[in-house]
């Protein structure tokens, strides 16, 4: 969930009272925001330099870390935060955003050229006049971007904002697609002219920008927006150029928004121009910009018409449980920002704001009926629905052979699924033949897993820890003798869970398959040990002493003549036998193990 | 040769016409027995009173494997010296001639010794040299005594090392008898027979001693707490779902549950996605059909998210990060079958691609419950919740709005951290889990829930008065705080002490 930093004493004056912290918190919960950490602007510069913690000076501003719910855009800043507390405690009523009345001649456009269609195909715009920035709300207007841009704008793959002094540029504007090496301009915090290419290289080495260039580098055209003079405005979604810049100074901006996205670019530019038209002379008045496409089709943004629904009241009140009237419901949705009013046919009419994108279905309006209602404020119910209990017979089956193995002295493991590919294969001494496990395209590395100690797997140690679903449950058993060194011996330990093995008759191609393993380890192999509890298991599934034969058998992570085959009913259900001294070593396990696995299915 | 029970005569023996045994090993080597064997005589006697027995120790020098091959063949420096002709020999003929090691170490010290010089040929500096250095070696096995400075230099080379020889000085002791009658500690078989058990004398029993460790196996802690919800979910009434099928795809995992393509958790970052199988490429297509027209357009009263929605997306094979995937299949199974009104649970593995901590794995089990029905509401939610927590010993509950993409309402639930009189384990540890939290009457959050919503409902074609309210939770958590671990490696994977499973209660929540 995303972050915002918000100033106590700001809190406070928008809210018109003080609140301590509890009654802060205590509102948060209500309305599902979350007060995550108290802090101050030097704390957390201190924090950002590394330095000691010192005691805080008695004046550092307080600053809340409040976390928000990730489909909320209009709460990414203190601005939204505060508007919503606002109408919920009923200080402030809804404001209304209208597009300022221009004849159509005066409206600034925005021509898009086709070539964009192949590298970033959407751009929307809109133009903040006469707004008034000092530090606080600047900073908010920047934060504001980047949150976006991190959230919704998915790192600007989908959506890149770009904001201008609308005063140092000539319209109208054109959104083009040019070769790289075409491209020249002075770009934002540098001095000297680079070529679009000439940028490429030198952002490589730029922490906060080189993330981005990857989205449009392979492309042989990159997105261009131009004035008529040809100033470039931007390089989306790298870079703006200097000459636009908007400063605290600035008192008319231009925002466009590019994208590969055009329902996310409109949300994107609502949200900004939503939240900071509050700061205009006209306040919450926003100037429309035309974008004219590449047939020459004119769209006017941004679109601040209100969306309505048609919602039923018997729906919201079975929903909610609560016998809720009419004007209570219209009464709780006020407080949410969302209008609505009594309709024909039992039902409301909600009016839903450009800043409420999240509100998609009915579901979203009754919801916020009952965060209005409380939802520690709803009565207990308890539903009718009369079922029956009952397990998946086999995790009862493997339930009760857990106990069996643990009555028969062996004591229970739980090993992870994802192993290395080095354990599951070479350092049992087997090869890997891509045809029985699955395989993870994305890796991590585990910064916890030093891997295999022993002296001749030293280059293991910064391998991949989860590249491979485990084949069978032994890696995981070795290991944990890897970390048991110190553990008296004899030592039992037995694991009963899934190995994954790849199934084309399966959807997905894969299968999870349930086994059982074991493994004694002490100063000798006791091989007969091991032999006696496959013997045990087979007598508590009902198997008579003929019922089930061992075989010779030449598994590799299994010790020459010291290993057989288990048959059932005419096929192998498993093998037991002394590890494989090789194998022991590989795992840096100094003392001898016998060890069984079998399939457990089969005898279900 | 004696045995233990000869030992001991002769010892106290020996006592009884003498005043001291100076020195217990020169005893034993004169008694002809270990002294091993002898030690375990004198400190049970020690124990009983018989004999009074002093520690005696003595530091003595013992050859390294090194020292030992010196002592025979002579130090290194002086085989290169010897192995040098009068001639003088090339540095490369001159290793040829000697082991790796001998040459490495014998010619440095050689040289830093100033027996030889290289001009360029290794030539001899001196006519004659002595093997000090094997003669203090020989001296050492012969128990002869060295120099501080000498044994210091044997010892930086690892010749030597410290040998520490532990005996006892005996006298009597309080209880000192020419001979001992053994107090017994068992009743056996033949004392019963012989009716003797009364005459015989009990050695005073240990209460203070810990008893003898059971034998027997032990089941893991965190699947003793699995079985423990799987009986709270029995109880109420709740069916097991099939969860074994950790390869799952993208389609059933996110897209069915109205998760939009670009959503954050469907990163890689978050999401292990496989190589192989890469992809499913089976799916009901009626079906697939209405999740796409969902997510692009909407439908069933919804605006969807208006996007273009790829089945090359839905068809990319995941570890799941969620047991949800498997709820989605069984409401669409419950939709074609014909609805009835169903409670479901699981508790299995999911798989999240995040960075590893003391509180996170990349996998962990998820506990699911969900009930599927016609005319359930949030009222009937908070009350199932209830019920489900109180009989995990959580009486109190809140409830805070959330988001989640397919679920509406969400709420998280929350619950009070009491100060530590509280009866169940988990009122009185819950508090060191999360350090934010750790201050008493504050409330945790123990969970999420909500009510899914109809974009993920209506397209399986259940009917559309139909509701399905659900919750879900770590395994892990309630572990670590019921059992005081607060290193999710210390419970779950193989780093697992092995002393932990074997020592740790039965699990009592709620009880």
């Amino acid at each position: 969930m995303p972050t915002v930093s918000v100033a106590r004493e700001l809190l406070h004056t928008m809210l018109g009272r003080v609140y301590t912290q509890e009654e802060f918190d205590e509102l948060c919960f209500v309305i599902g925001i979350e007060l995550d950490d108290v802090t101050t602007e030097k704390a957390i510069i201190r924090k950002e330099k590394h330095l000691q913690e010192n005691e805080a000076d008695e004046d550092e501003e307080v600053i809340y870390k409040i976390e928000v719910p990730a489909n909320r855009y209009d709460l990414l800043c203190p601005e939204g935060i505060c508007r919503q507390l606002r109408i919920f405690l009923r200080v402030e009523k809804m404001p209304t955003y209208r597009l300022s009345r221009l004849p159509d001649s005066s409206i600034l456009k925005m021509i898009v050229k086709p070539e964009t269609a192949v590298i970033r195909p959407f751009v929307v715009c809109a133009i903040l006049r006469g707004i008034t920035f000092d530090q606080a709300r600047y900073a908010s207007f920047i934060d504001l971007q980047d949150r976006l841009h991190q959230n919704i704008c998915r790192k600007r793959t989908l959506v890149a904002i770009g904001t201008h002094d609308l005063d140092t540029l000539q319209g109208p504007f054109t959104y083009e697609a040019l070769p790289p090496s075409e491209i020249k301009f002075i770009p934002l915090k540098q001095a000297q002219e680079f070529t679009a290419k000439e940028l490429m290289e030198f952002y490589k080495s730029d922490l906060k920008l080189k993330k981005f260039l990857h989205i449009i580098e392979d492309s042989p055209v990159f997105p261009v927006i131009y004035d008529s003079n040809r100033t470039v405005l931007s390089l989306p979604p790298i870079i703006n150029g200097a000459h636009s810049a908007i400063s605290l100074n600035t008192k008319n901006v231009l925002i466009e928004c590019t994208a590969t996205d055009l329902t996310k670019a409109k949300i994107v530019l609502n949200t900004m121009v939503a939240m900071f038209s509050g700061y205009c002379d006209e306040k919450f008045e926003v100037e429309p910009v035309d974008v004219v496409d590449p047939v020459g089709r004119v769209t006017r943004y941004p679109d601040l018409s209100l969306r309505t629904m048609d919602v039923d009241l018997s729906y919201i009140k079975k929903s909610v449980g609560v016998p809720l009237q009419a004007g209570e419901i219209v009464d709780l949705l006020s407080k949410m920002q969302l209008t609505s009013k009594e309709i024909d046919g039992d039902k409301i009419q909600v009016s839903i704001p450009p800043t409420r994108s999240d509100i998609l279905h009915p579901c979203d309006v009754m919801e916020d009926v009952a965060v209005a209602y409380g939802f520690n404020n709803i009565p207990k119910t308890r539903p009718k629905t009369s079922t029956e209990g009952r397990q998946q017979p086999l995790n009862e089956f493997s339930d009760l052979l857990r106990l069996e193995l643990a009555m028969a002295g062996f004591s229970e493991v739980l090993n992870w699924v994802l192993v290395s590919k080095k354990e599951n294969f070479t350092l049992l001494n087997r090869k890997d033949d891509d045809k029985i496990a699955a395989i993870v395209s994305n890796p991590r590395s585990s910064d916890f897993e030093v891997g295999i100690k022993s002296p001749l797997f030293h280059c293991f140690v910064n391998s991949l820890a989860f590249q491979v679903l485990r084949t069978s449950l032994l890696p995981g058993i070795l290991k944990v003798m890897e970390h048991s060194k110190d553990v008296p011996r004899p030592v039992k330990v037995f694991e009963i869970s899934d190995v994954v093995l790849l199934d084309p008759s399966k959807d997905v191609g894969a299968a999870n398959s349930r086994h059982l393993a074991a493994l004694y380890c002490s100063t000798t192999s006791g091989f007969e040990i091991i032999h006696g509890l496959l013997d045990r298991i087979m007598n508590v599934l009902n198997v008579p002493v003929d019922g089930y034969t061992v075989g010779p058998s030449n598994e590799p992570e299994l010790f020459k003549g010291r290993q057989a085959k288990i048959f059932y009913k005419g096929s192998c259900v498993g093998s037991f036998g002394i590890i494989h001294p090789q194998v022991l070593k590989n795992f840096d396990i100094p003392d001898p193990c016998s060890y069984i696995e079998m399939e457990i299915e089969r005898f279900l | 040769m004696r045995d233990a029970d000869g030992a001991e005569r002769a010892l106290l023996a020996f006592l009884e016409s003498n005043a001291e045994i100076s020195n217990s090993e020169a005893f034993a080597r004169d008694l002809g027995v270990d002294h091993e064997l002898l030690a375990g005589t004198i400190k049970s006697l020690h124990g009983f009173g018989f004999i009074e027995a002093k520690d005696v120790r003595r530091e003595s020098w013992e050859l390294t494997e090194e020292g030992l091959v010196y002592s025979r063949n002579g130090s290194p420096e002086v085989q290169v010296f010897d192995a040098v002709p009068a001639g003088g020999i090339s540095r490369e003929d001159l290793q040829r001639k000697l082991d790796d090691s001998v040459f490495s170490i014998g010619f440095r010290k050689a040289m830093s010794n100033k027996w030889l010089e290289t001009k360029p040929l290794v030539s001899r500096k001196v006519l004659k040299v002595e093997d000090v250095v094997k003669q203090q070696l020989l001296d050492i096995k012969d128990g002869k005594n060295l120099s501080a400075a000498d044994i210091d230099a044997l010892k930086k080379r690892k010749l030597i090392v410290p040998k520490v020889w532990k005996a006892y000085s005996i006298t009597k002791g309080a209880n000192y008898a020419p001979t001992r009658t053994k107090a017994a500690t068992e009743v056996t078989r033949e004392m019963l027979l012989k009716e003797t058990w009364s005459e015989v004398a009990f050695k005073p029993y240990n209460f203070q001693a810990l008893g003898q460790p059971t034998e027997g196996g032990h089941l893991h802690p965190l699947l003793k707490v699995r079985t423990k919800f799987r009986q709270i979910f029995l109880e109420m009434g709740f069916e097991e779902m099939p969860t074994n099928n950790f390869v799952e795809s993208s389609f059933w995992n996110f897209d069915a549950l109205f998760q939009p393509q670009q959503h954050p958790a469907r990163d890689s970052h978050d999401t292990f996605f496989l190589k192989s199988p890469c992809k499913t490429q089976t799916f009901p297509e009626d079906y697939l059909e209405r999740v796409k027209t969902i997510h692009e357009q909407g439908g069933f009263g919804s605006i969807g998210y208006m996007y273009d929605w790829k089945r090359e997306e839905a068809e990319k094979n995941v570890l799941r990060t969620h047991t949800t995937a498997v709820s989605s299949r069984m409401l669409y199974k419950l939709a074609q079958d014909g609805f009835v009104p169903k409670r479901y649970f699981s508790i299995d593995r999911v798989f999240r691609n995040e960075a590893v901590d003391r509180t996170h794995l990349a996998e962990f089990h998820q506990i699911e419950g969900l009930i599927c029905d016609k005319g359930l509401t949030l009222g009937d939610l908070i009350g199932v919740l209830n019920d489900f927590f109180s009989r995990l010993g959580m009486k109190k509950l809140r409830f805070k709005p959330a988001y989640n993409p397919y679920t509406e309402p969400s709420m998280e639930i929350f619950r009070q951290v009491y100060p530590l009189y509280g009866s169940s384990a988990l009122l009185t540890l819950i508090s060191c889990c999360n350090s934010y939290h750790e201050q008493l009457n504050k409330w945790v959050e123990v969970g999420n829930s909500g009510m899914f919503r109809p974009e993920m409902l209506l397209p399986m074609g259940l009917p559309d008065d139909v509701s399905v309210i659900a919750w879900g939770l770590s395994l892990e958590r309630p572990t670590m705080i019921l059992y005081g671990i607060d290193n999710i490696r210390d419970l779950f994977g193989h780093k697992v002490d092995l002393k932990l499973i074997k020592s740790n209660p039965i699990c009592r929540l709620g009880m």
